[in-house]
């Protein structure tokens, strides 16, 4: 069923990255819960796989006060991370709305994002916090924005010769709210007609200090609300003003018509998705 | 063992485990469902060699002997399986459940089982037996 491939196990860090630099051709092995799948189906062939699933050291969660994930982590490491609850439990309920129990058992964070589905729910949550990847390649380190790693679908910015090797979180501002909600009309193990991640600092006299927007499912990458967020940024939050700014979504998103609706419905709904995860921040 | 084995395979087909069962091949319906140090895992979307020198259990090691654990036993006197495809899955999966958190809230029954799915029960059978075992224990 999966056409022969040869395996190569990376016992360290360094020699993964020496791999990758002597075949660019080759695809990393984490999880495998999406490659090995793209490869069950035939639509990926790899010739070769570097399996990188034994490095201890991107493995694990720590706190220097970001918050940081290793690349390795799987998701219901992360999902049930005393450290992620704290930071940011909107974070660790995101990593516990993934698949099902089994696929976040085996699962890794950091092949997630690197895998870049548009409909995976991590990737929207961790734009809206503002989260930032660290790609390791032989040639040095370099921090890339969550909203830069995504370029399309199945595609990342991640260079030939680099590994994602853990993501890094701010902290919430003092006041700041988070939240993640995805709709699923059909099966709760579905991925989401659309999902929204969201953060918002109401200041003491009710106007918006800061609000960041992100959606899945609604684009060949996660979107970026800019205009929800500045027609936002400063004014008074009353729930009018809300609904009006989340209305704005309809227009900077690009949906696909599939199984979950046409695009007229999820742009519909990315506007009603965005209002009510906004409106569940409010103070 | 060529690289490109499913642990699926390797253990209904080199390895004459058949209790573990292939619904969807695509990580669906939680039919293959397996421990791997005591993690509930999609075997059929796992390479054995990603297994390699971890402990696997499978339905074939969850009862001692001929006698059932009580979740085994609840399934039975709770009406949790009419065909019994799914059941290796269902079993696999609440076990590590129940070796986790030997008391789980309801919603967290829920959300660790939503990923076997049944076409048989309608699930309330297999949420009571879960529910039961979990009191057996108390
Ligand atoms: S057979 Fe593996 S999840 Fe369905
Ligand atoms: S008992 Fe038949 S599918 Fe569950």
């Amino acid at each position: 069923m999966i056409a022969p491939f040869e395996l190569v196990r990376a016992g360290s860090l360094a020699e993964a990255l020496e791999l990758l630099e002597s075949d660019p051709e080759a695809h990393v092995l984490a999880g495998g819960t999406a490659l090995v799948l793209l490869m069950k189906q035939g639509l990926l062939r790899p010739s070769r796989l570097i399996d990188i699933g034994g490095l201890a050291e991107l493995r694990g969660i720590r706190m220097n006060g970001d918050l940081r994930i290793g690349a390795l982590t799987t998701h219901l490491e992360a999902e049930r991370s005393a450290l992620v609850r704290r930071h940011c439990p909107a974070l660790a309920s995101c990593f516990g709305t993934v698949a099902t129990v089994r696929i976040r058992a085996q699962g890794t964070v950091g092949g997630n994002l690197a895998h870049a589905d548009p409909a995976q729910d991590p990737p929207p949550m961790l734009v809206a916090l503002g989260a930032v990847a660290v790609l390791e390649s032989g040639a040095g380190r370099r921090e890339v924005p969550m909203e830069d790693l995504f370029v399309d679908v199945f595609e990342t910015s991640i260079g030939p010769g680099e590994l994602l090797r853990e993501i890094v979180v701010p902290p919430l501002a003092e006041g700041a709210r988070a939240t993640y909600v995805k709709f699923l009309p059909r099966t709760e193990d579905d991925y989401a007609t659309v999902s929204v991640g969201a953060v918002l600092r109401v200041d003491a006299d009710g106007r918006c200090a800061d609000v960041r927007v992100a959606l899945g499912s609604v684009g060949p990458t996660p979107v970026r609300a800019r205009r929800v967020e500045s027609a936002l940024r400063g004014e008074r939050v009353t729930p009018a003003r809300l609904r009006e700014a989340a209305m704005l979504v309809r227009e900077e998103v690009d949906p696909i018509a599939d199984a979950r609706g046409s695009a007229a419905y999820k742009r519909e709904m990315a506007g009603v998705w965005t209002e009510r995860a906004l409106r569940a921040l409010l103070p | 063992m060529p690289a490109e084995r499913l642990l699926s395979d390797l253990l209904r087909d080199d390895l004459g485990l058949t209790g573990t069962k292939i619904g969807c091949g695509v990580g669906v319906c939680g039919a293959c469902t397996v421990l791997v140090d005591d993690v509930p895992v999609t075997s059929c979307l796992l390479l054995a060699a990603q297994a390699e020198g971890r402990s696997i259990r499978t339905i074939e090691g969850i009862a001692d002997g001929d006698r059932l654990t009580a979740l085994q036993r609840a399934f039975i006197t709770e009406g949790g399986f009419q065909c019994g495809i799914c059941t290796p899955g269902q079993i696999v999966s609440a076990t590590a459940l129940l070796e986790r958190s030997a008391h789980p809230a309801e919603g967290e029954i829920r959300d660790w089982m939503k990923g076997n799915l049944c076409r048989c029960t309608g699930y309330y059978g297999i949420l009571r037996a879960v529910r039961a075992a979990a009191e057996a224990s108390a």
